[in-house]
């Protein structure tokens, strides 16, 4: 809609480049609860880099929220240190950190307008008025909020109040811009707006963006790179196809989108596929990496779009691959899919997605037996 | 026949109310208004003249006191934002889980009658009580050294008996301030001052505002203090009323500077609300 000021793309000053924008070094944070010692966020060590889209990705007291305000200066480590573009900025006051935030319920100064909001931060700056006055002015349109410097917070809705909090931000032209959960009170329609709309900003600004939530769809679809978080640990640090397709740990397979995850021991090793037999039409196979032998224990996940449907028994010889037999527990009719559960033989429950692309007639009804495949390639052996 | 009851029902509600005001409120006014215009003495009884001369006597007789009492009023309103601030600030940002137990603390002087208190405040700083008698005898202070009897006692007691209708105005619009928007401004390069003075302060001014109303217009107007705690020289407007109406049954002139000081302070509550802007103060407060 708008075309980028110059000066408004990157920093305003040449960011350094060799330095990445935020850096953990050894990070951990303790609480103390009752007497006890809480860890927050154990020993962390991660880098963002510049102009990068990041997620921190996690359920809510995951430590998510703590990394970010650590970032921002609101908490100190307890031990490690932070660096901003390089610098060591551990015991800084968050005022004296080139960074800005949008908070989770966006925090706009009720006592003041629009334009106020937006300034306070040049004010604090000390930069001069006239320039002030066209800043302010270039972020509002960037946010499409132009003409509305006079209005009061409490006058907008949720989604300009958002936009508000985002421009108060970024009129900083700060290294990064930490948001938490900043579309959490918006209802669905406008989150996703909002979803490309940020995108959108952030390509036509180049900060650094850190961006917090627990929503895995908003994370996937937004991210350079996600770290999923748990109990004050990254478990995983990747690209949205990588912890999608890879997931690390038994606890990322299942946070991000639906997994299916089986156990099982190793019943023979051939040509780097790993075979796990249930019974002799069971079997689960697995491209597993050398160091695996027969009768190691195994957790293979499989993503539910990945499993074809049969209601008899499937050509084995088809796919040389995993095949599962079961019994329907559940059909639940999505429009664009059906979704079954499927008890199996493995033990656990399967979720199986089907598309409902050629025939309308749904493959399986509750109680039918059924059976379960899906190519080696799709077995996904977790904490590889 | 449902239309109607719908549409009597919020008088209906207003009624008791209602009749209260105008009982207990409208009535004595007029009965008031009435009797300031009124001439004669007790003995001869009092008729009805519709004069204004008793304002205009009144007025000159006891300016004095008139403006003193606003002087006292203005002063311990001024002391007491000062005290309350600080208390309300703390109890509201550091006070924890304790919260209502120190504000408890603020109000249980309260469950000791307002006299009382007063009188037992004249024990403490009389010329040989805990307060004076220590210090006289370590050669801190002259022996001739008072507090009774003082403006600064007066004022003291003002002070300390209407403390906690600062506090809990101002503690309320503290408590209400999202501990978030002052990290914001923290965020946005504020230090911690700057971000008090911009953000905190601002926010916290509808609770200055309602508890300067609730002090100021009562210590104004108080009687016990200077009565109590006061000497000769600090006779503040509520004490001549009180003398007028109930020692010298002067009832024309006792109602008439009734009449004057409630004029004085609404002149004033309304003067300081418009220099205030209370307009954006109360859409603060509402929001």
């Amino acid at each position: 809609m708008t075309t980028t000021p110059q000066h408004l793309a990157g920093n305003g000053r040449t960011a350094t480049g060799d330095h990445p924008a935020i850096r953990f070094d050894g990070v951990v944070k303790n609480y103390l609860a009752h007497g006890e010692t809480v860890a927050a966020v154990k020993r962390t060590d991660m880098e963002i880099a510049q102009g990068e889209f990041f997620s921190l990705l996690g359920p809510s007291g995951c430590g998510k929220t703590t990394t970010m305000r650590m970032i921002a200066g609101f908490e100190e480590p307890t031990a490690g240190k932070v660096y901003l573009d390089g610098r060591d900025v551990t015991g800084v006051t968050p005022n004296r950190r080139d960074i800005n935030m949008v908070f989770q319920s966006y925090a706009l100064f009720p006592h003041l307008n629009v334009f106020q909001n937006v300034a306070f931060g040049l004010e604090r700056k000390k930069v001069a008025r006239d320039e002030i006055r066209r800043r302010v002015g270039e972020i509002l349109e960037i946010v499409s909020l132009s003409g509305m410097d006079k209005r009061a917070p409490r006058e907008m809705s949720g989604g300009q109040q958002q936009r508000v909090a985002l421009a108060r931000a970024l009129v900083n032209r700060p290294r990064a811009l930490l948001l938490d959960e900043p579309l959490g009170a918006l209802d669905l329609k406008l989150r996703q707006q909002m979803q490309v709309e940020l995108k959108r900003i952030q390509r036509e600004v180049g900060i650094t963006f850190v961006y917090v939530t627990h929503d895995q769809g908003e994370a996937l679809t937004m991210s350079d790179r996600i770290a999923v978080m748990n109990a004050g640990v990254i478990e995983q640090l990747g690209s949205p196809r990588e912890i999608y397709e890879k997931p690390a740990s038994r606890f990322v397979a299942g946070f991000i989108g639906t997994s299916n995850i089986v156990d099982g021991h190793v019943e023979r090793i051939e040509g780097g596929l790993a075979l796990l037999n249930y019974s002799t039409q069971d079997r689960v196979v697995c491209p597993v990496p050398g160091a695996v032998r027969r009768g190691d224990k195994l957790e293979v996940s499989v993503r539910p779009e990945k499993i074809d449907l049969h209601r008899g028994v499937p050509p084995v010889t088809a796919t040389g691959g995993s095949v599962l037999s079961g019994i329907v527990n559940e059909v639940v009719y999505h429009g664009t899919s059906t979704n079954y559960t499927v008890a199996t033989a493995a033990g656990a429950d399967f979720t199986v997605f089907d598309q409902n692309a050629a025939n309308a007639d749904d493959l399986a009804d509750r109680g039918d037996r059924v059976y379960l495949t899906w190519a080696p390639q799709h077995s996904y052996l977790i904490g590889v | 026949m449902s239309r109607l009851k719908r549409t009597i029902a919020p008088y209906l509600l207003v009624l008791p109310g209602g009749i209260w005001l105008i009982v207990f409120f409208a009535i004595p006014m007029i009965t008031m208004l009435s009797l300031s215009l009124q001439e004669g003495d007790i003995v001869n009884g009092y008729t009805f003249t519709g004069h204004w001369q008793t304002y205009v006597d009144a007025l000159d007789d006891y300016r004095t006191q008139l403006i003193r009492s606003l002087i006292y009023g203005a002063i311990a309103t001024i002391i007491l934002i000062a005290l309350a601030f600080p208390m309300a600030y703390w109890i509201a940002f550091y006070g924890g889980r304790r919260k209502a137990t120190y504000l408890f603390l603020v109000l249980l002087p309260f469950f000791v009658s307002f006299v009382l208190r007063t009188i037992s405040w004249r024990q403490i700083l009389t010329d040989d009580g805990p307060v004076l008698s220590p210090l006289k005898s370590a050669g801190l202070v002259p022996e001739s050294f008072h507090i009774l009897g003082t403006p600064t006692a007066v004022i003291f007691g003002l002070v300390y008996n209407f403390l906690p209708f600062m506090v809990l105005p101002i503690y309320v619009a503290l408590e209400r301030i999202d501990p978030r928007v002052v990290e914001a401004a923290r965020d946005l390069y504020a230090d911690p001052a700057t971000a008090f003075r911009k953000v905190v302060f601002p926010l916290a001014l509808p609770g200055v505002f309602a508890g300067v109303l609730m002090t100021f217009v009562p210590t104004s107007s108080d009687y016990v203090n200077s009565t109590v705690l006061g000497g000769t020289d600090t006779t503040m407007i509520g004490q001549v009323i009180q003398a007028q109406y109930l020692a010298n049954s002067d009832y024309p002139t006792a109602s008439a500077l009734s009449f004057v000081l409630m004029a004085v302070l609404l002149i004033g509550v309304f003067a300081y609300a418009k220099v205030l802007g209370t307009e954006d103060v109360m859409k603060v407060a509402a929001r």
